[in-house]
């Protein structure tokens, strides 16, 4: 597995014999099925929802009709959790969203340091990066050096706001859009939207 | 509790380590164990704040040690134990014990997409007054509950102001123990990063926590 910063240092944070544990999650899930109480068939639809059907390309859509359409960043920016319903994407872990938006002064971060609370509506299941503790522990003492890790390099007079997600709020960020994408279509502005960008941990680029 | 997942502040936990291409479930084991905890979810016995508290109750050094998912099936058998639905001797052996009941699923594959699209709001449609207007200060409680709260303990004591009322909803801190929804409001809550942090923090910026009514005094 490929990593940015280290290589070989992905098992940190998988660092369990992974036989040990498919064989444990294998015996559970037979005890379970044997005893009535889950349906196979369920769980693979689960798993196929959140592979291949719910995912940041959701949130990238929500972004870039925001950005094209005045009125529906206004929608958005007052009643995320209608706004993102306007183009179906509703559910678990997105019940209660708000959106806050990047400008040129201001910069909002999002993380969970309690938990790895995310909004699985627009962004699908977080990366290991979001759930693991440097990241948890760090956003809110250091977003600007946590920001740095990831590339980006904010001015002083440019506001950080982090937000916490302690209760069932779930918050996209609104990144800016980017410079001289004016001639772009909505589509093609959705595919410049990256899952870090929603977060707060990039910006999004041409 | 003041437990080790209550980790917002602390140093020592090393860098970022991001990966490229990241897929969404590392081994196969992974989506099992995501897709057993939602499906388990679905018998209703116990609920979300629940489910946190599980995993805030595995030993610190586990905690630290497991990976997020293998601290799901912790939390899962756990909860599956305490409310009846397994037994630990079942756990142990990988099969039922004998003469022990045959269940009907309550989360069947025709209901996945309809359950996920339905969600679990944790808002109340209940006629509550807020305690706390828009733009008041207000000062997080210094409280070290043994049991759950979404209080982390960065906040408490510190000075805030309310910067939006999202409603009523559920309490986590009494919902966990199964001692009622208690619905009040929750609030986003403005820090200052230096009012957290003192002086090493940017003086313009801020830390937002969702906090409930029973974590706030006015200030």
């Amino acid at each position: 597995m490929e990593t940015h910063h280290h290589p070989h240092d992905h098992d940190h944070d998988h660092q369990v014999v992974p036989s040990d544990l498919t064989l444990r999650v294998k015996a559970l899930e037979s005890l379970l099925v044997e005893k009535g109480l889950v349906d196979p068939a369920a769980l693979d639809a689960l798993i196929d929802t959140y592979e291949h059907k719910v995912g940041p390309r959701n949130g990238a859509r929500v972004v870039a009709r925001a950005w094209v359409d005045p009125a529906y960043k206004q929608r958005l920016l007052t009643d995320a959790t209608a706004a993102i319903a306007e183009l179906d994407y509703t559910g678990r872990q997105g019940e209660h969203m708000v959106a806050v938006e990047n400008t040129p002064k201001l910069h909002n971060l999002v993380v969970c340091t309690l938990c790895s609370c995310y909004p699985w509506s627009v962004l699908g299941l977080p990366p290991v990066w979001y759930k693991s503790s440097p990241y948890r522990s760090r956003a809110v003492i250091d977003p600007r050096g946590v920001l740095r890790e990831f590339g980006l390099e904010l001015p002083e007079d440019v506001e950080v706001r982090v937000w916490d997600s302690t209760a069932e709020v779930r918050y996209l960020v609104l990144p800016e859009r980017p410079a001289a994408s004016e001639s772009l279509s909505e589509e093609a502005l959705a595919a410049l939207v990256t899952r870090d960008a929603m977060i707060g941990v990039a910006k999004v680029t041409l | 509790m003041n437990g080790v997942h209550d980790m917002g502040g602390m140093h020592g936990m090393g860098p970022i380590e991001t990966e490229t291409k990241e897929p969404v479930f590392h081994t196969r084991w992974e989506a099992r164990a995501f897709a057993l905890t939602l499906a388990m979810g679905a018998w209703r016995k116990w609920n979300i704040d629940a489910s946190r508290h599980a995993r805030e109750l595995i030993p610190a050094a586990e905690y630290l040690r497991m990976s997020y998912y293998e601290k799901w099936i912790a939390g899962l058998v756990e909860l599956s134990i305490e409310h009846g639905l397994v037994t630990r001797e079942e756990i142990d052996n990988g099969a039922p014990s004998v003469g022990s009941p045959k269940a009907v699923p309550p989360l069947t594959a025709d209901k996945v997409a309809k359950t996920l699209a339905k969600g679990g709001p944790a808002s109340r449609d209940v006629a509550i007054a807020p305690r706390f207007q828009v733009g008041q200060r207000v000062r997080a409680r210094n409280i070290h509950p043994a049991g759950h709260t979404r209080l982390p303990r960065y906040a408490r004591g510190k000075l805030g102001a309310i910067d939006r009322d999202h409603g009523v909803h559920v309490f986590p801190d009494t919902n966990a123990h199964f001692l009622g929804e208690n619905p009040q409001h929750v609030y986003s809550v403005r820090f200052a990063a230096r009012e957290l942090w003192g002086k090493q923090a940017a003086p313009h910026d801020a830390v937002y926590i969702d906090l409930w009514d029973d974590h706030l005094d006015p200030a």
